[in-house]
């Protein structure tokens, strides 16, 4: 079945959709959607680097989201109004990683997979990095979980408990460079924040507490995941944009539904 | 009893600085098993700050924070604010970050007055609600130092009332410690073992009757008793002395 190129998209799509469904929500909770923009535009930076230097990619993107990651927390830890810092971050992460990829002649670079995702042409090795990725991802924030909620809910409370919230926020750091490492393939350095953010968004509505609505997140995702691979090819459109695309049709059918709950 | 058992807490020539400004410096004191310590102060006096360089939360600039070994500590924070996308119930919050029982969360809000709560999710509890779940929580540890930072802000006379009341039905059920900050001097001289009268230093300590007769103390909050007001008044007088707090008071150095 791996030798079907369909199947293999569908499990790296849903692989991806499971590692970012933990991780964003806790970028909903803490606010920290454009920390995960920032972090996922060096992706392209880090894509340039390892061409240059001829290492592997996903080592590249790894290092350079895990160096933005450090570099945003660090920053807004010493008080530079957050906001702008990453603004500022963000896009010139992604300028400059146009600007370096554009310098690399000798190699035939497809830019557009990069930042829009070639999910259809996923390999048994990236399958590998795919799943191997989401199950560390996975496994440290499911180890941590009780750590970080209590980190998330209040600094100081964590503190009392002996709980020191800046290695979470390093947990966390670390687990965005992982995701976005994995999530480059399936929908592209531009629509990574898409995935972290849109399906915990979803998830709100529906749970009543933080472990069910990263199950539920779990879950829309992968539907997504899935649904837009099969939307984008009977409709032949890009399939990245078409994944996200699903998951925000389904964000606004969960507020709906939540908004008619209230109501009666 | 001061002299029999260690102290929970020793704090040591304490400063604090944030940014470029002191927040505390020389600070000392110690909290011993049992009694209930009450921090008063002006606005902007370190009160809080205290209270988080204890928790670990701030890191001194100067001196030592000493905690008797393995000290559990109970704290209630001034607020809290959980973001509305985080969806948790009552008793899922009182399971951060340690896991209890059925039993022991029904019993924790119980000893609150909020039997019945635990499935409310917390972004719906009113403020006295949430003060009373934070109270829980801090109970559930089993602490030997309770921590309060302004419990009763935003609560009405009433309900501050009921609250300390609670306390000193805490303290007299665990036998925990009390260090708590606080405006309501009037609850105050009448609930706390100790009072410590902090203007960026320790202006003076003592029991309530003698602090409420030390000149520093009557400098800050002037001769009334009937502490909101003067509060209120004192702060207001002080207003152009925003760089320098206090300067028209004078004070001895008080043995601790």
């Amino acid at each position: 079945m791996l030798d079907d190129f369909m199947f293999r998209a569908a499990l790296a799509g849903v692989g991806t959709a499971v590692a970012a469904a933990p991780l964003g929500c806790f970028v909903v909770w803490r606010r920290l959607a454009y920390f995960g923009d920032a972090t996922a535009h060096a992706a392209i930076l880090g894509v340039a680097l390892a061409l240059a230097l001829d290492v592997s990619i996903f080592g590249g993107v790894v290092v350079a989201a895990l160096a933005m990651g450090t570099v945003v927390s660090t920053l807004s830890g010493r008080g530079f109004a957050a906001d702008t810092v990453l603004g500022v971050l963000a896009h010139s992460a992604l300028a400059f990683g146009l600007v370096a990829v554009s310098f690399l002649s000798g190699v035939q670079v497809d830019l557009m997979g990069y930042l829009l995702g070639d999910i259809l042409a996923v390999s048994r090795t990236d399958l590998l990095l795919i799943w191997g990725g989401a199950g560390v991802i996975v496994a440290l924030i499911g180890l941590r979980w009780s750590a970080l909620l209590t980190a998330t809910v209040g600094p100081d409370l964590a503190m009392a408990s002996g709980i020191d919230p800046r290695r979470e926020q390093m947990v966390l750091t670390f687990s965005l460079a992982l995701t976005v490492a994995i999530a480059i393939k399936v929908v592209g350095v531009l629509l990574i924040a898409a995935l972290l953010v849109i399906p915990a968004a979803t998830a709100r509505g529906l749970a009543r507490t933080p472990e069910a609505m990263a199950l539920s997140a779990g879950a829309t995702g992968s539907v997504a995941a899935v649904g837009g691979l099969g939307g984008s090819f009977m409709l032949d459109t890009p399939t990245g944009p078409t994944i996200v695309c699903l998951a925000a049709l389904m964000f606004v059918v969960s507020v709906l539904l939540s908004g008619l709950q209230r109501t009666h | 009893m001061r002299d029999i058992a260690p102290p929970l807490i020793a704090v040591r020539n304490l400063g604090v600085r944030i940014g470029t400004l002191d927040v505390l410096r020389n600070v000392d004191l110690e909290i011993h098993p049992g009694e209930i310590v009450t921090i008063v102060g002006p606005n902007g006096s370190g009160k809080s700050t205290l209270v988080r360089a204890i928790v670990g939360a701030v890191r001194p600039h100067t001196g030592t924070i000493t905690r008797s070994p393995a000290l559990r500590i109970g704290y209630v924070p001034q607020k809290l604010h959980i973001d509305p996308t985080l969806p948790i119930t009552v008793a899922r919050f009182l399971c951060l970050p340690t896991r209890r029982t059925a039993d022991q969360i029904a019993g924790a809000l119980n000893t609150v007055g909020l039997p019945d709560l635990h499935k409310r999710q917390m972004s719906a509890l009113s403020g006295g609600q949430m003060q009373r779940v934070l109270l829980a929580r801090a109970l559930l540890e089993a602490p030997d130092l309770l921590l309060l930072d302004e419990p009763t802000q935003g609560l009405d006379q009433r309900g501050s009332a009921a609250f300390y009341h609670q306390i000193e039905d805490v303290r007299a059920r665990l036998g925990c410690a009390v260090l708590m900050v606080s405006h309501e001097l009037h609850v105050v001289m009448s609930a706390s073992d100790r009072v410590i009268c902090l203007n960026g230093h320790v202006c003076c300590h003592g029991t309530p009757e003698v602090v409420a007769t030390a000149p520093e103390y009557r400098a800050l909050f002037g001769t009334g008793t009937q502490g909101a007001l003067a509060l209120y008044r004192h702060t207001h007088d002080h207003a152009h002395d925003d760089d320098h707090p206090q300067p028209g008071h004078h004070h001895e150095d008080h043995a601790i």
